[in-house]
């Protein structure tokens, strides 16, 4: 009996320290740059951030200097105070928000409307448009760029946030509805037919009944949608342009790796910075998250 | 039945709009079309026609009802001419009504927070109520009218999006790909000519393959392994192990790319690195290298960044899938005398194929476009241009509409196969 069950033990061991090593190995750049974004600027540029454990000596500059405004007054790591050059990432914040609420809630509400009627109403060319909406899922968003901009040159509409809600509802819209079909299809038919006898009207339906039974396919499309648009980076760079003052997060943050590229202390506060609201949603959704993943991976 | 002689609207399939023209037409027993043409004509006379239409409308009557009026299903020109004006109904005004609002407002220097607020609540209120509009609209028509036209209140404004920003699109890349730089002059396949034969495309050309097989493979290869290894350990463990795996997905690849360029920071020898991996390069006695620059060998290192960020989505996927293969199947193997690995290949793989086939196609076409990471990490210099990059400099640095047209086009190309493949899986499906 004993050789079995060593060898068992030895899996065991074996698929705990792969597993072990593999973590250790995902978790090392983010802990590198979550040290880095609290160690002092003279010693980000010096010296490697593993050093910390003989000589731990933290502060908040780099988070003050990166959301601070043009002149941000620090304690360097010799005692001494200084005024550095502060990167106003506060204002790139706001941006992001500004540009992703919208963003998320307008094609989620367009495409409910649309997958209710492709699942519960009749009309002719119902199934060509539905192989559409299947066909485009996977079409690349750069083949849509050159035209729309195009379009919003013409209109005078680049480096406005309705530029930007209108092209994350297009390029979202196919994914969303799809997935919403998918929901709203399944529901059981017999709301509707009694619904109909009640004398209700299909919007009545659509707005009492089906919307609130949709709500788990709602949040985690929401979800998706949110972390999408809001790690996005060609979407905002081709439509916001690069004035400052319209930058969302990645966009800045792309810009100081190209303007201060050797401050790590500021960049990698800054990365901290626009993981922040991803990470906290995504800690505190994860079923949500999870779930739509798993529902539907595929976009374009 | 109802007497024909007397003046009632039409519901019948004569009928239009408010059946004012059909009815007349019964009554004096005329024909249609000259009843619809005088109208028309008196229309050019100071509107007369349409005013008179109007208040005939108001004022006479319907013909009564019978069970088969209720069935009759429209067709023809004009209603489609009205599906369509409709899907357009809610995108036009929704749009006309927030560029307006935004020109005064730029232009009214407002703060940006009550910029932000008035757009959130006024744009998505504005959605909502323009749909209430529509739909309010459409219930005042006829029955027939109303369930013709009643389906296009809800798909009509995504039809009318997804048709201008990519339906069209692809219409009108494909033709500016045949065009010159301006998109003024035709020149033919010149630009698809530059696409294959130019030394950036080439490069690009290869270091997407490297990304597709390699970053697709190792990602999900990856997933594959850690749910596997995940699945036979303790269930705290298993949570914890996963979540850290997939924190990285939450990350931007802009973000990203910020953590990985640190990781790979090189100082000239003698110097302390900061970079982790030169840290282990200088501690295990080597000479530190500056590995963003070493061809050709740095595209697998900024595809290890996608592993990094993608091998936690596989994982999830793949995970579900695992723990969706039944035991009974598993224990029958191994009664067969079938060993963990055979079990392995020869059962759990092929049961989960499907999904596999699933999460590779999305990372597959997420390498095809990958442009963010690069970016972010290299430019696209020392040799690790992909498609998504050239195009992005074509576009903006060169300002070359088709040449960008035409590489978008290859890329459309590219992902034909993953379209026509969901497209069966639908058909399969018989969700219709």
């Amino acid at each position: 009996m004993g050789q079995p069950k060593r060898a068992k033990w030895l899996g065991k061991a074996f698929v705990y320290g792969i597993l072990v090593l593999v973590c250790v190995v995902w978790t090392i750049p983010t802990l590198g740059t979550l040290v880095t974004s609290f160690r002092h600027a003279d010693d980000a540029k010096r010296t490697g951030w593993w050093t910390v454990v003989d000589n731990p000596e933290f502060t908040f500059n780099g988070y003050r200097e990166v959301l601070g405004g043009q002149e941000v007054t620090v304690v360097g790591s010799d005692g001494e105070t200084r005024t550095v050059r502060g990167a106003d990432m506060s204002q790139a914040f706001l941006n992001s928000l500004t540009v992703t609420i919208p963003a998320v809630i307008i094609p989620l509400l367009v495409a409910a409307f649309a997958a209710y009627g492709f699942a519960w109403m009749n009309f002719p060319g119902r199934k060509l448009l539905f192989v559409l909406v299947v066909a485009l899922l996977v079409v690349p968003l750069q083949i849509a760029l050159i035209p729309i901009l195009r379009d919003y040159r013409a209109l005078n509409l680049n480096g406005t946030w309705l530029a930007i809600w209108l092209a994350h509802t297009g390029f979202g819209l196919p994914l969303s509805i799809y997935l919403l079909f998918n929901y709203i299809n399944s529901l059981p038919r017999d709301i509707l037919e009694s619904a109909f006898i009640d004398g209700a009207s299909h919007f009545t339906i659509f707005t009492r009944l089906i919307l609130p039974l949709s709500v788990p396919a709602l949040a985690s499309l929401s979800i998706f949608q949110f972390v999408w648009v809001w790690n996005d980076y060609l979407v905002a760079l081709t439509f916001l342009g690069t004035r400052k003052d319209v930058m969302v997060m990645t966009q800045y943050l792309q810009s100081l790796l190209g303007e201060r590229g050797s401050d790590w202390h500021l960049l990698t506060a800054g990365a901290f910075v626009t993981m922040l609201l991803p990470l906290i949603v995504f800690f505190s959704l994860q079923r949500f998250f999870v779930r739509g993943m798993l529902a539907g991976s595929v976009k374009g | 039945m109802e007497n024909q002689r007397t003046f009632r609207r039409s519901i019948g399939e004569d009928r239009v709009l408010g059946g004012v023209c059909a009815g007349i037409a019964r009554q004096h027993r005329l024909d249609l079309t000259r009843v619809r043409l005088a109208f028309l004509i008196l229309t050019l006379f100071f509107g007369f026609g349409l005013f008179a239409y109007l208040a005939l409308w108001l004022a006479v009557p319907e013909q009564e009802k019978t069970k088969a009026d209720w069935e009759i299903q429209p067709s023809g020109l004009l209603t489609w001419i009205g599906r369509i004006l409709l899907s357009l109904f809610v995108p036009a005004i929704f749009f006309v009504v927030m560029r307006t609002g935004f020109i005064w407002l730029r232009e009214g220097q407002a703060h940006q927070v009550l910029i932000a607020l008035v757009a959130v609540i006024w744009g998505v209120g504005g959605v909502a109520l323009l749909y209430v509009i529509a739909n309010a609209i459409v219930e005042q028509l006829s029955p027939r009218w109303r369930s013709a036209m009643l389906p296009f209140v809800f798909v009509g404004p995504a039809l009318a999006i997804l048709s201008w920003y990519l339906f069209i699109p692809v219409l009108r890349s494909l033709h500016a790909s045949l065009m010159d730089a301006r998109t003024d002059a035709f020149v033919g396949l010149d630009n698809y000519v530059y696409a294959f034969t130019d030394r950036t495309m080439l490069e690009a050309f290869r270091n997407n393959i490297i990304w597709l097989v390699v970053g697709t493979g190792l990602t999900v290869g990856f997933g594959l392994l850690i749910a596997v290894l995940a699945d036979r350990t303790h269930p705290v463990f298993e949570v914890v192990a996963k979540s850290i795996i997939f924190v990285p997905m939450a990350i931007s690849f802009i973000g990203a790319g910020v953590i990985w360029r640190f990781v790979y920071a090189f100082r000239p020898p003698g110097q302390p690195q900061i970079g982790v991996l030169n840290g282990i390069m200088t501690a295990l006695g080597g000479e530190p290298l500056g590995w963003l620059t070493i061809q050709p060998w740095n595209t697998l290192l900024l595809v290890a960044v996608l592993i990094w960020m993608q091998a936690g989505f596989a994982m999830v996927i793949l995970s579900s899938a695992l723990k969706g293969v039944p035991s009974e199947l598993l224990e029958a193997g191994r009664i067969d005398g079938a060993n963990e690995v055979q079990v392995f290949a020869n059962i759990t793989i092929p049961y989960i194929s499907g999904t596999i086939i699933t999460v590779s196609t999305t990372i597959l076409l997420l390498t095809l476009k990958i442009f963010d990471v690069v970016w972010a990490m290299t430019g696209g210099q020392f040799g690790t241009n992909v498609i998504g990059t050239v195009f992005w400099r074509q576009m903006f640095t060169f300002v070359h509409n088709g040449r960008a047209s035409a590489i978008a086009m290859l890329l459309l190309v590219l992902v034909l196969p993953v379209m026509w493949y969901n497209l069966r899986q639908f058909q399969e499906q018989e969700a219709f």
